[in-house]
């Protein structure tokens, strides 16, 4: 009888079911930061809302496979000193990015990631939009599904949340135009067939369907600077771990959605 | 005031010929009058083409047009319908070429322009949105949209 029954389904479907699914209805905005589940169409959110149908869920699946697998020289896993990520991982992506004060940077969850790799596991360090990257990512970031953004920005931080700032609002590209033009002044008014939403990160890694596949952050970044003709930073770069920190502080409250479904 | 004679005053002295290929035009109460040098006649065909062309900076990302079969049609600027009555075609011209002479805080993107512009993707780079011939063409359409 027992040997019938996948013991490692039975042990994954509650712990999916904790990380995912529905949030209350009034989760998505707080204060004047909505989130841009509400720019979704129904279907879109509906997609979102089931843990089964979500087509990001894979990448967390993927995720939660490699947090104990052994990688690199020193044989080990993030299991072998982080656990149990649904406790030793909760809340964290909610905090991040955070501000390094002795390496005087801005550290997201991958480049956290990367460092362990690299720093503590002897194993190279994986790219940005790989599976594992995007796995690794959207499982930690899963652990603090439905905990609100909360990155602290204080002292040390400043001059990088500054930076980040002023790439928000500065115009670039062909076309000339800032982030905030389309996020923050015409956020709710149709762009072509779409609405455009306020740009919050809340639910990254997404599934984007109009990608067809799971992106981070900055694959986002990178998506939007193209749209405008202007030259991509590099994924991972300092001027996107900024923009990225002052994204988060920005949507400060909104609840971690990953994996978020976007259009 | 000064501010605008100001800005007059530099599109009349810097133009916008520093880059690349552009001619020189002359911007005067807020419009460039003459055709720019080296163009054929617009054509109106042409330019509807143009405007809905989702491949460069279609006019439709952000206005209604008075197109047919065209549902998706932004709503940041301005609805265009009856545009050529409510202004004149040297302003438009200006305003296609570079809006921000006229609306510093804009978001319209200026169409004829490669200077002042920073971080422009490397296919980009030095060249305007629109050339010349592509102004007049789209200019030809938008002057045939009259208030019914």
């Amino acid at each position: 009888m027992l040997r019938r029954l996948p013991p490692l389904a039975l042990i994954a479907i509650p712990v999916a079911l904790l990380a995912q699914g529905a949030l209350p209805p009034d989760a998505y905005e707080v204060e004047n930061a909505r989130s841009g589940y509400l720019y979704m169409e129904p279907p879109t959110r509906a997609l979102q809302d089931d843990t089964f149908l979500n087509p990001g869920q894979f990448i967390v699946d993927q995720g939660e496979r490699l947090w104990s697998t052994p990688m690199g020289a020193a044989g080990q896993s993030c299991a072998s000193c982080h656990g149990d990520a649904a406790t030793s991982m909760r809340g964290v992506a909610a905090r991040y990015p955070v501000f390094d004060a002795d390496a005087r940077q801005v550290v997201n969850l991958e480049t956290e990631i990367n460092a362990m790799l690299t720093d503590h596991m002897g194993a190279e360090p994986f790219a940005y939009e790989t599976p594992e990257l995007l796995g690794l990512t959207a499982y930690v970031s899963a652990q603090s599904h439905g905990m609100p953004m909360n990155v602290d920005i204080s002292g040390p931080a400043q001059a990088a949340f500054e930076s980040g700032r002023d790439y928000f609002y500065a115009r670039r590209g062909q076309l000339d135009l800032s982030c905030a033009h389309c996020h923050e002044d015409n956020a709710g008014v149709k762009l072509r067939g779409d609405t455009l939403s306020q740009g919050q990160i809340n639910g990254f890694p997404i599934y984007r369907l109009l990608w067809d596949d799971v992106g981070s952050r900055h694959r986002m970044f990178e998506w939007c600077n193209t749209s405008l003709r202007a030259a991509p930073e590099p994924a991972g770069s300092q001027a996107y771990q900024e923009l990225e920190l002052y994204l988060a502080w920005r949507g400060r409250g909104l609840p971690i959605e990953t994996p978020a479904v976007r259009r | 005031m000064i501010l605008r004679a100001l800005i007059l005053g530099l599109a009349l002295i810097g133009g916008p010929a520093a880059g690349a290929d552009l001619v020189p035009y002359v911007v005067r109460d807020g419009a460039i009058d003459a055709p720019l040098a080296g163009t054929e006649p617009g054509d109106p065909a042409r330019g509807l083409a143009l405007v809905s062309d989702m491949n460069n900076v279609s006019c439709l990302i952000c206005h209604v047009l008075p197109i047919a079969d065209e549902p998706d049609m932004g709503e940041i600027g301005s609805p265009l319908d009856g545009i050529a009555s409510r202004t004149g075609a040297g302003e438009l011209r200006l305003r296609l070429v570079d809006s921000k002479q006229i609306f510093p805080d804009t978001m319209m993107p200026s169409y004829y322009v490669v200077d002042g512009l920073v971080g422009v993707d490397a296919p980009y780079a030095g060249t305007p949105i629109y050339s010349a011939q592509q102004i007049e063409d789209v200019l030809a359409y938008l002057l045939t949209l009259e208030e019914m």
